[in-house]
């Protein structure tokens, strides 16, 4: 049983020095068998093992992760967090994520500092102006608050902005998500693997899959660096690497691993307080509360699994925050840092069973899959547990592909990607 | 980031340069004789490969002539550059 988390203990812990905190979750190895292994241990993979011994009782059950947990994507992400999709499929699917972050840090009894402080997506020309306007209204009629901002609303919330309309990109005007924000990346990586832990899950760290093994059309375990696991269930939630699991399986899917980088400045004073995007000069910024700018970049055109991206990449990305915001000409960029988006055609995830029985894949979330850390658990674990998708996630099936029937959230989704 | 030898211009900075993609996924002969699984394989499906991958690219920002390029994905190294229409390299 877990110690509770709480101002008491925090107090209590301080005349300790903070030396006698009790292990938050065990390093076991793995047993032989196990009811379901999850492959991955980032966000989603921990939130599936989780929701599955919390929802479905299942806690016969592993995580196997390669390096440490969070140490992927997880932790390398700008940890935006918005349900503002066009299509009714992602704005069930971003929102149902949106519901459980509201009440997570409760949930989990850790705290993922969930913060809502809104989310601003510019519009430079015309089409972005009748998109974005667009997407407000498709956003109200799916119960999602979304509110369109003229250039000199834009200015008042956050009055940082270059809005002059003499440069390149002018601002004319803007969404806003208020119940949209950010959170703790790592924290959520962590609150979920302490939950898992105490209903039993086996959190396997420094364990890489090796192989598949299948007797026909099902799934017989796992090959991995720690000996071989037995398994009737496998869930992938392995983000960059996902078409590496599927090629052990023999199974090949629509996704294409590319980097996708990021950076944070020299920490400062509060600047700005709330989250602003732009598609269409591709520039995100926020603040991070030790004070740090927190920028997120684009992708590379082409396929590496490097976790470094291009420097003409980042150089885009600068040009257009110091168009946006003068008032940044001279901060310091302290750190930069690339991840690998497994990305798909549509720029929707998978969420699927496959034509292996016994297999599951939840992959191909792109630019933005932290977002949806807690939904994305939550119906997976479903999925794995019943063998049927939810009906929020049915729509995300591996499937789409072969039916035509695609989430095309390309540019709609208020990002570039 | 990485430099490309173009066969027709010589070594460039690979932001002169688009990636294409997977190589050697040829058009179907009769479109109309494909069924659903054929069309997703064909539109879809990538190898995505972790290791020597072979892809086309176009010097977009130069000749704009494409060519192919086997390169190693989990490192950047180009192993092999050769034209349309070659058979890819046996590394």
């Amino acid at each position: 049983m877990k110690n509770k988390y709480s101002i008491f203990s925090l107090i209590k812990n301080a005349f300790s020095n903070h030396e006698n905190w009790q292990r938050a979750w065990r390093d076991p190895e793995p047993k032989k068998e196990y009811d379901a292994v999850i492959v991955g241990g980032g966000g989603h993979g921990l939130a599936t093992a989780y929701y599955l011994a919390k929802k479905h009782n299942l806690t016969n059950i592993a995580v196997v992760e390669k390096g440490w947990i969070g140490g992927g994507n997880t932790g390398r992400n700008t940890t935006i967090i918005r349900s503002n999709y066009l299509w009714d499929a992602s704005a069930g699917l971003y929102d149902h994520a949106l519901k459980i972050w509201e009440g997570l840090s409760q949930e989990l009894n850790y705290n993922v500092m969930f913060s809502q402080r809104g989310v601003m997506n510019l519009a430079h020309n015309l089409q972005d102006v009748r998109d974005l306007k667009r997407r407000t209204h498709a956003n109200r009629l799916n119960g999602i608050d979304a509110v369109w901002l003229e250039t000199d609303e834009v200015k008042k919330f956050c009055p940082i902005i270059n809005t002059s309309q003499d440069i390149r990109y002018p601002v004319l005007g803007g969404t806003l998500q208020k119940r949209a924000g950010t959170a703790r990346h790592d924290a959520v990586a962590w609150g979920y693997a302490r939950g898992a832990d105490e209903m039993g899950v086996d959190i396997i760290q420094n364990c890489e899959v090796k192989g598949i093994k299948r007797n026909g059309d099902s799934v017989e375990g796992l090959e991995t660096t720690k000996g071989f696991i037995k398994t009737k269930k496998i869930g992938v939630v392995a983000a960059g690497h996902s078409s590496v699991i599927a090629n052990m399986a023999g199974l090949k899917l629509p996704l294409e691993s590319k980097p996708l980088q990021a950076l944070v400045s020299e920490p400062v004073k509060p600047i700005i307080d709330t989250v602003v995007m732009s598609n269409a000069v591709h520039a995100y910024v926020s603040q991070s509360d030790k004070g740090e700018l927190v920028i997120g970049a684009g992708t590379d055109s082409y396929v590496s699994y490097t976790q470094k991206g291009s420097f003409n990449i980042v150089e885009e990305t600068l040009k257009a925050i110091l168009e946006l915001y003068p008032i940044f000409s001279r901060m310091k960029m302290l750190r930069q840092w690339g991840g690998i988006v497994d990305i798909c055609p549509d720029a929707s995830p998978i969420i699927s069973k496959t034509s292996i029985k016994g297999l599951y894949f939840n992959c191909g979330w792109g630019t933005g899959g932290f977002k949806a850390t807690p939904g994305s658990g939550d119906l997976f674990a479903h999925t794995i547990a019943n063998d049927e998708p939810h009906k929020l996630n049915a729509a995300f099936n591996i499937n789409r592909f072969v039916s035509g029937d695609l989430v095309d959230e390309h540019g709609a989704a208020a990002v570039a990607h | 980031m990485f430099l490309i030898n173009c066969p027709y211009c010589g070594e460039r900075d690979q932001s002169e340069f688009v990636s294409g993609g997977e190589a050697h996924i040829a058009r179907p002969k009769q479109p109309t004789e494909l069924n659903d699984d054929q069309w997703a394989e064909y539109l879809f499906m990538r190898k995505n490969i972790k290791g020597i991958q072979f892809e086309r690219w176009n010097h977009a920002h130069g000749c704009r002539k494409w060519f192919n390029v086997a390169r190693d994905t989990s490192n950047d190294k180009i192993e092999k550059i050769y034209k349309m229409g070659e058979q890819p390299p046996k590394l």
